[in-house]
Formats: structure tokens, sequence, C-alpha cells
């Protein structure tokens, strides 16, 4: 993928309108290339400009009405035509709540997944970036006492090639949470845990895995806690990660 | 009736005219409900709805008035430029001035305004398009691609005959480059 091909069909690529694998491949250039990053933002803010500035008639309650009314007296549609092209219509609110409402909660889980990401980057930019500096899970664990409302169990790492770096206090959406920051080779992984209850339907559960801004990230749900691991290394050392956290927290 | 406010909108921005809007959304409803019977289930039935309210309105005064210029839609179109750093796009967004942008797609042609229209307003996709239109999947994105290179042109033209079309750029040393 180079910058002209995608400057030719940079609209086609903003319209979705390319196969999964060719969006992907899109995708992949415009998240390295601030040129073409720049000119798809500026193409696709002209596209919602046209999108605000397009929706601008309505029609009145009295036209409605009117029509309603030039409908329902048809005398020639017979009720069984007029019974389907309810149906149809129907049919078609139905669809769009539908839509919409998987809408909204796909918004919701990218805006989720976003904010993890954002709190991962954040903490690695930061000067300190865990506030209980310690490979000791018998030192980190107990720092969290009192600071969060819930308690969560450790791994042992001795035999893996994982280690603990330290601690912190994290918010997502307003509830309290620890953020917890591990390092693999060179790699520096997160684990953040929150109350489940607070967080609720925010959460992918088909695909645990998954891919953000180039971050790997795994969620799941455990004793009413909901872990997420999310790091730039490889997905197999999220999911190791993810699995030592699992047989800790079942333990 | 829940394609109404949609329709209204599109009949609206193809007629600029509420009455003649009004009328066409009207005649639009009693086509579909007396044509039902060949609408075929698992189709799409929003393309089947604005595909009657486009080909009424075409077949209106209004719309063969609007419609006597042709576009030619050769697939080979050439490539749109690259675009530059500070781009009728972004010019625009920092104006924010939707009545401008109105006015724009206003007076576009009507072959330019309804596939813009359907494209970015109604969301559609470019097969819908192709089903509303009636034409050929190509065409939909050879005739998209020259209506929004037709908007960002008048648009940038727009800027540089506007009341103060260049303080703000001159300011900063921005050649249009046109």
């Amino acid at each position: 993928m180079d910058c002209d091909s995608l400057t030719v069909k940079l609209d086609t690529y903003l319209d979705g309108e390319f196969p999964s694998e060719e969006m992907r491949a899109f995708d992949a250039h415009v998240h390295s290339c601030s040129s073409c990053a720049a000119d798809s933002l500026a193409r696709l803010q002209m596209k919602r400009s046209v999108q605000a500035a397009g929706r601008r008639f309505t029609p009145t309650s009295n036209f409605r009405q009117r029509v309603e009314r030039s409908i329902a007296i048809k005398p020639r549609s017979s009720f069984g035509v007029r019974w389907m092209f309810a149906a149809a219509l129907s049919i078609l609110v139905v669809a769009s709540l539908l839509a919409t409402y998987l809408g909204v909660q796909r918004s919701r889980r990218d805006q989720v997944y976003g904010e993890i990401a954002d709190l991962h980057v954040a903490a690695l930019a930061s000067s300190s970036r865990v506030d209980v500096v310690s490979s000791d899970r018998h030192t980190v664990k107990p720092w969290f006492q009192g600071k969060i409302p819930f308690a969560f169990d450790l791994p042992e790492l001795q035999n893996s090639e994982f280690s603990l770096l330290g601690g912190r206090m994290t918010y997502l959406d307003q509830t309290p949470g620890a953020h917890l920051i591990y390092a693999v080779r060179k790699h520096e992984i997160s684990v953040f845990i929150f109350q489940e209850a607070a967080l609720r339907g925010k959460w992918d559960e088909r695909s645990p895995v998954t891919r953000e801004l180039s971050f790997s990230m795994e969620t799941w749900s455990q004793g009413g806690l909901r872990y997420c691991v999310v790091g730039d290394a490889a997905a197999t050392d999220i999911n190791s990660l993810a699995e030592l956290l699992k047989s800790a927290a079942s333990s | 009736m829940p394609l109404f406010d949609q329709l209204y909108n599109f009949a609206h921005w193809l007629t600029r005219n509420r009455d003649e809007a009004e009328d066409l959304v009207q005649e639009t409803y009693v086509k579909a409900l007396r044509g039902f019977s060949s609408f075929q289930l698992g189709t799409n039935f929003r393309a089947w709805m604005y595909r009657i309210l486009r080909n009424t309105f075409l077949t209106s005064r209004t719309g063969l008035k609007a419609t006597m210029t042709v576009p030619l839609d050769l697939e080979q179109d050439g490539t749109d430029l690259p675009v530059d750093s500070v781009t009728p796009e972004t010019i625009f967004i920092e104006r924010s001035n939707t009545q401008l942008m109105r006015s724009t797609i206003d007076e576009l042609p009507v072959y330019y305004r309804e596939i813009l229209l359907l494209c970015d307003v109604e969301e559609m996709s470019y097969q819908e398009i192709s089903e509303t239109l009636s034409i050929p999947i190509g065409t939909v994105m050879s005739r998209l691609s020259r209506a929004r290179r037709t908007l960002r042109e008048r648009l940038r033209l727009q800027f540089q005959e506007g009341p103060r079309p260049l303080s703000a750029a001159v300011a900063s040393g921005i050649n249009y480059g046109l």
C-alpha cells in the first residue's frame, strides 16, 4: 500500500466500500502515514459536513397526517397488499432500531477499548509509571488495600518470561480500578482490573482478543471482576499473561 | 411511516420547493402502495421507495427541467488530485459554514446533488445507490467522485470570491493552488 494508491481510492475507502482485507490494508497505511491520515481526516470531515448540511428539511405534522390519510383511504388497495406494505414498513422500523442499537453498542465498545488503550499509553508516557514499584506480588497487591473496593489475586511468575514492574490506581468511566504493569522482553503490558458490575455491557464477549490501534487486547470477566490485558506485545504474549491471571484468579 | 422524514428531506433537495416536495412524497407513498405487489420481498425496500420517489421526480415538470443536462458517466474518469495540506475541506471546516455548504450543494446539478445526498446523508451503500438510481456500481463510484470534486471546487471558489476570502489565507500565507 502506498500513498498514491490510497489518494486515488480515498473516497471509496472512507465510504467503507472495499472488502474487509483491503480495508485493513488501508487502515494500516493510514495509521502509519501522517500525510494520508491528514488527507483522510479532511475528506471525512467534508463528508460529515455534507451530512450535517444535508439534513435540512423536515415535514410538517399536517403534511404527515395528510399522507397517512391518503394512504389509509385508498379504495383499490386490497387488505392483503396494505397489510404487506405495513409489514414491510414494520420490518424496516425493527431493522432500523436494531441497526441503531447495534451501532450504539459498537460505538460504546470501541470507545471503551480506545479508553483502555489511552490509559495504557498515558501510563507508559508518564514520568512515574507506577505508584508502587515492586516485582513482588505480595508487595503490590496489599498496596491496593483500601484504595479500591475489591481484591484480586496475582500470578506467580517465577517460571514465566513475565516480570511485574508495579502498580497504580486508575479510573475508567469514573470507576476506580487497579492498573498493573508487566514486562515481557522489551515490551510492557498493562493489566487493568475493574468491578464488572460498574462496567457491564461495554465489552464484546464474543471476541475477547482484539486489536485496537495496533495494540493487542484481551478481556474477560471472572469472579465479578473485569480483566483487561493490553500492550504492543504479540497476541500470544498477551494471551499467555491472561492465562496466568485467570489461573491465579481461579485458584 | 419510517422513511417519511428522509424521503421528504430528499424530495425537498430535489425539487427545491416545499409544495412540490410534499406532492412528490405523497405521490411516492400512493404509488408504493398501489404497486406494492411489484416489490420483491427480500430486496431492498428503502432503495425501492427512493427509486419510486426519484422516478416520480424525473417525470415531473421540475424534474424534466432539472435534468435537461445529462452527465457523462465515463468510467475512465481520471484520478483525483492528491489532497493539499490546505484544502477546501480544511478551510471550510475552520469556518464551519453550514449555510454555505447548503447553498453550494443546492447549486449542484441534480445528478450530483442526489448521489451526494444518498451516499453522505442517507448513508446508502454503493449497491443501494446503484439500485435507487438504476445505474451500475462503477457509475456510482465515478459520478460520486465527480460530485465530490465539483463540490470541493465550488467551495474553493466560494471562499475565494466570498466577502472575506483572503483575510485568513493571506495572513497565514496560504496558496490555494488552483
